[in-house]
């Protein structure tokens, strides 16, 4: 995941999050324990869109909680990607790209798997799965069954 | 009506030659634009006081406006660098029309001119769009995917087809072929579009803008001042912005864009309804952006955007002929081709 190099020479970015992120950092560190966050403003009681940020975006409001999700949620768009941008992605393609819009309200983009891309659906019922990788951790949809 | 209308004018046009420029820096395209630009307008570099740039994607700036005013001798009292994606050129417009009425300046020059077919080397680094770090690490990089995914749920909600796209590619490919300045100047069908490859399923080849080496230049002023150019002016008529969302993540949907309300509000600067509109000119850097985008500006209803761009509605000669430059999805032109026209109003998306 860490190629300094694309196919013309280039230097490419690396695809790891950014784990250092002072307000993203508690989101990353419940990953790793398999837990799907999203924060909850303590004066309006809404959730957080991704990605975090330090102020309720309805009504900035720097005071929140992390409360666990339910990771179950439903494919709102998908695309399916037949061209890589990135060496690391030249063997996967093609491979999805869903927003999943989670049960409770917050909209992450992220890959449904264990599915061909073909058989993806708008309005497909999902929950997360955690693919563990060196030093963080991916949340990541599967169908419902 | 607004109290602007009519009293500003785009005096002059100037545009590189377009396509791979592998022997010029993005600097020297500004400067080749800047050039056609004031030669157009039949002025001086030195009487320009007025500059407007958007900085080079891979080598960011501080203060690019103000080096380039330099590059051409120029030494304006109002300067600034814009970035709005796509949106850039006709906010920069908007921002000489504001710059005048504020009298910061008399004649306002905007510039963008972008290297994205031939490699541009720079000891500098890359500007980032913010949050690649939330879609990278699933493999989301493109603005292909960007818009596949409201294609994706254009086709879902209203039963827009690939095929329904190709009708865009086929009109754009038409104009394209009377521009002498396009790329692909060679006739594309129906078929040609729905054999090409998908980049990101559901947009395929075709369906894509043509990354080029280029650019255009334009020159604002008062309508008062314009009389004095020797070409006849494009009076700005209306002018509009909207932005309801950054990240997809954040869209209230994926099928109406700011393209609906920043249109609303051009129109009612300018008085005019969508009816009265003679030709469009839009950004389409994908065909199902200049769908939607002729849903949001009125030109039909939300849904009907597959129907309005059959049977020949959008080609020049037809009921509203749609980029009649050829576009940046087929011929790789830039969007200066609306001043070429002498009429317009402006409304930007986001």
């Amino acid at each position: 995941m860490s190629e300094t190099k694309d196919h013309r020479g280039r230097a490419v970015r690396k695809v790891e999050p950014f784990l250092e992120d002072p307000e993203a950092k508690p989101f990353w560190a419940s990953l790793s324990e398999h837990k799907l966050t999203a924060q909850r403003c303590r004066a309006c009681g809404k959730l957080f869109s991704y990605p975090p940020q330090g102020s309720c975006p309805l009504c900035l409001s720097p005071e929140y909680d992390r409360v666990q999700l339910s990771g179950k949620g439903k494919v709102y768009s998908f695309v399916t990607y037949c061209r890589a941008w990135h060496p690391s992605y030249e063997d996967k393609v093609p491979y999805n790209v869903s927003l999943v819009d989670l049960d409770e309200g917050p909209r992450l983009i992220s890959n449904v798997i264990d599915c061909a891309p073909d058989q993806v659906k708008i309005g497909m019922p999902v929950e997360v799965v955690y693919e563990d990788n060196e030093g963080y951790t991916l949340p990541k949809f599967r169908p419902i069954k | 009506m607004g109290h602007i209308t009519g009293r500003y004018a785009v005096v002059g046009v100037g545009e590189t030659k377009v396509g791979k420029r592998p022997e010029a820096s993005t600097h020297s395209l500004h400067l080749e634009c800047i050039k056609a630009c004031l030669d157009d307008a039949g002025i001086k570099a030195s009487e320009v006081d007025g500059f407007i740039t958007n900085q080079p994607l891979n080598d960011a700036h501080r203060s690019y406006a103000v080096r380039m005013a330099n590059m051409a001798r120029m030494s304006p009292t109002y300067a600034t660098d814009l970035a709005l994606g796509g949106a850039t050129p006709i906010a920069m417009v908007q921002n000489a029309v504001m710059a005048i009425e504020a009298g910061m300046a008399n004649t306002v020059m905007c510039v963008h001119a972008r290297k994205r077919a031939t490699p541009d080397p720079s000891p500098g680094n890359p500007i980032r769009h913010g949050e690649e770090h939330w879609e990278e690490p699933w493999g989301h990089f493109s603005a292909v995917a960007n818009h596949a995914f409201t294609a994706q749920r254009h086709m879902h909600d209203f039963g827009t087809t690939s095929e329904d796209l190709a009708h865009v590619a086929v009109a754009t490919r038409k104009h394209a072929c009377l521009n002498g300045n396009a790329t692909m100047r060679k006739a594309m069908t129906i078929a040609d579009h729905q054999a090409s490859r998908y980049i990101v399923d559901p947009l395929r080849l075709f369906d894509c803008a043509l990354e080029s080496d280029g650019g255009g230049a334009v020159l604002v002023t008062s309508a008062e001042r314009a009389r004095d150019f020797p070409k006849r002016p494009v009076a700005i008529l209306g002018m509009g912005q909207h932005h309801p969302h950054f990240s997809l993540m954040d869209a209230p949907s994926l099928t109406t864009l700011g393209g609906k309300k920043s249109s609303e509000l051009a129109y009612k600067m300018a008085g005019l309804t969508p009816g009265e509109m003679n030709f469009a000119e839009i950004y389409d850097c994908f065909t199902i952006t200049t769908m939607i985008t002729l849903e949001d500006y009125g030109f039909c209803k939300k849904g009907e955007g597959k129907d309005f761009v059959k049977n020949g509605r959008i080609e020049v000669g037809g009921e509203l002929p749609v980029n009649t430059h050829g576009g940046p999805v087929i011929a790789g032109a830039y969007r200066r081709h609306a001043a070429r026209h002498r009429s317009g109003a402006t409304a930007p998306r986001q």
